[in-house]
């Protein structure tokens, strides 16, 4: 059964991680719902959040083909219970609108919503929320005529207790085991 | 050497070729062109430094050759090519590398970085054309990143499940000066492909191994790669498990050893195939269960429980659930599972093994190997070389039904001794791979098998053989067909042959234009000697064999079928 992921992807900040990351998404046919690229708490390392509807086997197969890309450090595959997230939209709408009668200011303020830029000819409407929340206020402003929307992909904060920084002091200590015994087999191979 | 490499400034170009000397790199397969000079301009100077140039005639030939290297001599294999078409005809062999796991780096130039994006001349996006057919890629603009990068390129292509990477370095960088200074990579912070092994997961392992009543190894190329050999064998002596291999995987166990069950798949052996389905365990090690293997997935080992050996990761559980996930190292898990394994025998299981190896010897194999009469058939010229050269020589092949009698009738002996394009199934892969194996072999025996379609894929690589007098022996075995795609038109097509006769050259007057020496067999009497004649020749030569125009390969899983519905004739007789 298909249901939505939300892929939380740490990668080295290279020219071309994006398009490795794609490929494989095309390659296993699965669209992408939202996708949103930016820094992480770590210093040097880029997180993209990927949204997408499939099955938890597709999900699985999906994870461990990100993981075998070089440069990705870590992926975590998250149902929508285990994460806090969230997306933001903007809306322009004609001032005229907005003169006529207080309907739009009633819909901004009981959606939560705020104005971003008012000007003499259009107005600026901010909203955050789920997809659900932003499509709601889309179709309520949608009578009044919206000249221009757009929502961002989606952003999520994970609920794990483990961050990031714990498993890359992991992968570290795994890198150093094995050079440890890299050593100490070249010291063995020169008595 | 090394010290005084350091002092001085070197052109990036030249840090290239004192880089690939750090690495013990000796042979470099290649072709110039424009934005590559300034690193042949170097190179001219540096040759006798003990870096040999092997100049093929198109970057194809550059590509297998390197990957055929790679796998002969265990090394990481390097390529050279221009910007533009240079690189885009590395493709085809980048991705056959890709698809079987051979380390090899490619080096590609790039017009200057300032040009980079605006359509220069020979300029393309190598970058992204080669993203999905590498393990990695890399493009450098500065000379200064050279040394670094490149010592990661051979850090990744070498370790883990190994495959090719590509490096793309501008002209600018080529030509800017640097202070060479290397450090060899052994460790990434976004890359480990040093597993630890779990303990719990070998002990499960051993315990369903101890208590298997039929059990039967798969083995694949992981175990060569891993160099895993000695393991493998002192696990199945201990064990007494029977071993089917993939066809990557030949050559990783002797093929003459009581133990040795056959060939998996498509057309592999009947015994391997049909045991498959009656096996209560399956101990997979380094292999793929790639769909050429497991016939329909659905009714694929229906009785059994399975163990899956891999070093990667993806792999585990991407094609068939299994019942243990060994994530590591062949050798490794084996050294670990032997010690935990009790010694057995199956008498049992093993002669139903026999009786299935008497099945196909008198269905398929006595007609195919050893015929009285009629045109001269596949089997019998691999199984008479066989023979002749006691399994020991490096055996390369092209792609198609030729690659399948080779496979299934020479009895391999030496580990890495079949070259042949398993993944990506190259036509055009066998005469470059035998020019990239006699350079890393040149003291063993190399015969390439090669078919009438695919050896004029890559014809060309004969004037590599020219002018450096490689000694390698080349049989065509031909039948004026394209003929694994004829054989399919004859069973599923209706035999309408469409546009799989080939009109031929005489291939012994082209080869006589190489310098090669040739001959041509039409007939049986004359089939042994010509091999003789072949096999004594110190110097490159080719053997023309006409063979049987319609010709099957068989037995053979049908496409769609499961692998105990393998048939071993043609007419529809499923039951056997």
């Amino acid at each position: 059964m298909k249901k939505e992921f939300t892929i939380s992807l740490f990668t080295e900040h290279h020219i071309g991680i994006l398009n490795q990351v794609t490929i494989i998404f095309t390659r296993r046919q699965l669209n992408i719902e939202s996708i949103a690229a930016s820094g992480s708490a770590v210093k040097g390392i880029h997180k993209l959040t990927i949204v997408v509807n499939t099955t938890e086997d597709l999900i699985e197969k999906v994870q461990r083909q990100l993981e075998k890309l070089i440069d990705v450090l870590k992926v975590f595959v998250h149902t929508n219970d285990e994460i806090i997230y969230q997306e933001i939209a903007l809306y322009k709408v004609q001032t005229t609108e907005l003169m006529k009668s207080d309907i739009i200011e009633f819909i901004v303020r009981s959606s939560n919503a705020r104005f971003l830029e008012i000007t003499p000819e259009y107005v600026v409407i901010e909203k955050t929320g789920h997809k659900q929340d932003t499509t709601d206020l889309l179709n309520k402003l949608d009578p009044y005529g919206v000249l221009q929307f757009v929502r961002s992909g989606r952003i999520a904060i994970t609920k794990q207790t483990k961050e990031l920084m714990a498993y890359l002091k992991e992968m570290d200590e795994a890198n150093n085991i094995k050079q440890d015994k890299d050593f100490v087999a070249e010291i063995k191979s020169d008595l | 050497m090394a010290k005084t490499r350091k002092k001085e400034k070197i052109t990036g170009a030249k840090a290239l070729l004192y880089s690939l000397l750090e690495e013990e790199v000796e042979t470099i397969f290649g072709y110039p062109g424009g934005a590559i000079m300034p690193i042949y301009n170097e190179l001219y100077d540096i040759e006798d430094e003990k870096l040999n140039h092997i100049l093929t005639r198109h970057e194809q030939g550059a590509a297998h050759a390197a990957q055929a290297y790679a796998m002969v001599t265990g090394k990481t294999g390097v390529c050279f090519a221009t910007s533009g078409p240079g690189a885009t005809n590395l493709i085809t062999g980048i991705a056959n590398a890709f698809l079987d796991s051979v380390p090899v780096v490619f080096i590609t130039a790039q017009v200057t970085s300032t040009l980079i994006g605006s359509d220069a001349f020979q300029e393309t996006d190598i970058l992204g054309i080669s993203m999905p057919v590498t393990k990695w890629n890399y493009q450098i603009k500065q000379a200064e990143k050279i040394p670094e990068i490149i010592s990661k390129a051979f850090y990744i292509a070498s370790s883990g499940r190994p495959g090719p990477v590509l490096i793309d370095i501008t002209k600018d960088a080529q030509l800017q000066t640097l202070a060479f200074n290397y450090q060899k990579c052994t460790s990434l912070r976004s890359y480990n492909p040093n597993i630890p092994l779990n303990p719990a997961d070998i002990e499960s392992a051993a315990i369903l191994i101890n208590h298997a009543r039929k059990p039967l190894i798969l083995a694949g190329h992981g175990i060569l790669i891993s160099k895993a050999g000695k393991e493998l064998m002192a696990f199945v002596e201990k064990t007494g498990i029977p071993v089917a291999s993939t066809l990557l995987g030949l050559s990783a166990f002797p093929v003459k050893h009581p133990l040795y069950a056959g060939l998996l798949g498509m057309h592999g052996n009947y015994g391997p195939n049909v045991k498959t389905n009656e096996a209560d365990l399956l101990i997979a090690i380094g292999m793929r269960f790639d769909d050429r293997v497991t016939g329909d997935l659905k009714r694929y080992a229906i009785n059994a429980n399975i163990i899956h050996i891999e070093i990667d990761r993806s792999e585990l559980n991407k094609n068939v659930e299994v019942d243990i996930e060994i994530h590591g190292d062949a050798k490794e898990v084996l050294k670990a599972l032997i010690d935990q394994v009790k010694a057995n025998s199956y008498p049992e299981w093993l002669s139903e093994f026999k009786l299935c190896n008497k099945t196909e010897t008198d269905k398929v194999i006595k007609r195919e190997c050893y015929p009285s009469r009629g045109e001269i058939r596949m089997g019998e010229i691999v199984s008479l070389i066989s023979e002749k050269t006691q399994g020991e020589a490096i055996i390369i092949t092209d792609v198609g039904q030729h690659q399948m009698a080779t496979a299934r009738y020479y009895k391999f002996k030496n580990p890495n001794s079949l070259i042949t394009s398993g993944g990506l199934g190259t036509m055009g892969f066998g005469l470059p791979a035998a020019v990239g194996a006699k350079v890393g072999k040149p003291n063993v025996p190399v015969i390439a098998f090669i078919g009438d379609g695919g050896f004029q894929m890559t014809i060309q690589e004969l004037g590599t053989i020219l002018q450096y007098q490689l000694p390698v022996k080349i049989i065509i075995l031909n039948n004026s067909f394209l003929g694994m795609v004829r054989q399919w038109q004859d069973m599923f097509f209706d035999k309408r042959y469409a546009s799989t006769e080939l009109v031929n050259p005489d291939f012994v007057k082209i080869a006589e234009g190489f310098d090669i020496s040739a001959r041509r067999v039409k007939e049986r009497k004359t089939l042994e000697i010509s091999i003789d004649e072949m096999l004594s020749c110190k110097k490159p030569c080719l053997l023309e064999i006409m063979v049987e125009k319609e010709g099957n390969i068989l037995p053979m899983i049908e496409p769609g079928s499961s692998v105990s519905e393998i048939t071993l004739c043609l007419s529809v007789n499923k039951d056997l």
